[in-house]
């Protein structure tokens, strides 16, 4: 789902909700904006600290981390870096396909997208004001323990 | 002087940032880009998904979220909420917001962990990328393992877990 669709959506039930009762629109409008300032200052942390990151960690330098022959250190390496940052998917999978073009293996672009995709180190905080402490870190722990199965099956089974 | 303390760690990112740029133009000129298209895309999303949140919040009864996702809703809850992750857009911490709403008005726990695997792995959007930039055969391997494992991941923290521990914040 594109931007232009997701806000044409919300416009609709918008203006349906409006109609039938304005009070319970202004609540909801009220918790949406509630919502977003008590959480805007992780993200915006999180936002700036990625932008360095990504600046310094630049898809050159980790295609040179996982790429051609780099082996099971390559594979460790991805699980690593993938589990820390936060890449938007339209970059995630480009970059992906350029490193299997570049010589990476199936193994350790498994290893990159699947951590990429369930564990965040970086948005940790974020999780852990959602729910708590424990939860964050043990679904985070398993979705770890799940890209590395997913990568030795992907290593077995495609490379 | 509140403000500032909220967003202390912003600052503090800023600051190296700037002094990034000191050390070197490039890096420091690049992550300022990078940044801002991050934040671009989180304010495209963000606002969206919380007005629907709270949409959802007003009009959608407890009764009807306990009926789809609560205690007794069994297998067919699981396929609610893989149907729900797989229509889903946007990052993980988009459905944090989501997932805390549904706990709220009644949602069973184990539910909503599945509903959070579901969301890293079988995203339609998502999928279909990946399918165009790793193969086929890559994707339908990773959903094959993600789902049933995120279904068992889901019960044992569910198990370790007391669902009236969890802060569940979404609009304080």
């Amino acid at each position: 789902m594109n931007n232009p669709i997701l806000y044409l959506i919300i416009l609709i039930l918008l203006t349906v909700s409006f109609i039938k009762d304005r009070a319970k629109t202004k609540k909801a409008l009220l918790k949406a904006w509630k919502s977003f300032t008590n959480i805007l200052p992780e993200v915006l942390s999180i936002m700036i600290f990625v932008g360095i990151l990504l600046a310094i960690l630049s898809p050159e330098t980790i295609s040179q981390l996982i790429g051609t022959q780099s082996g099971l250190l390559g594979v460790i390496t991805a699980l690593l870096v993938g589990s820390i940052t936060l890449i938007p998917s339209f970059i995630t999978f480009p970059l992906a396909a350029t490193l299997l073009k570049a010589g990476a293996g199936y193994a350790q672009v498994a290893a990159f997208v699947s951590t990429l995709m369930s564990v965040g180190l970086i948005t940790l905080p974020v999780e852990i004001k959602y729910f708590n402490k424990r939860t964050a870190i043990l679904r985070n722990g398993f979705s770890f323990i799940v890209a590395i199965l997913f990568t030795i099956v992907v290593w077995q089974v495609m490379n | 002087m509140k403000m500032l303390l909220k967003y202390k760690y912003s600052i503090v990112w800023i600051i190296i940032m700037i002094g990034l740029y000191f050390f070197n133009n490039n890096l420091g000129h690049k992550a300022y880009r990078i940044t801002v298209s991050n934040i671009k895309e989180m304010l495209l999303f963000l606002p969206a998904i919380f007005i629907l949140v709270g949409l959802l919040d007003v009009w959608v009864p407890k009764e009807t979220i306990i009926k789809l996702m609560g205690e007794q809703s069994g297998i067919k809850g699981f396929v609610i909420v893989l149907l729900l992750a797989t229509v889903a857009a946007g990052p993980l911490y988009v459905a944090f917001p989501i997932a805390t709403m549904l706990l709220k008005k009644g949602a069973r726990l184990a539910h909503i962990l599945f509903f959070l695997g579901a969301w890293t792995s079988t995203k339609l959007p998502i999928a279909l990328y990946e399918i165009a930039s790793l193969g086929l055969k890559f994707t339908l391997l990773h959903i094959a393992i993600s789902i049933p494992a995120f279904l068992l991941i889901a019960f044992i923290i569910e198990k370790i877990v007391p669902k009236d521990s969890l802060n569940m914040i979404h609009e304080k």
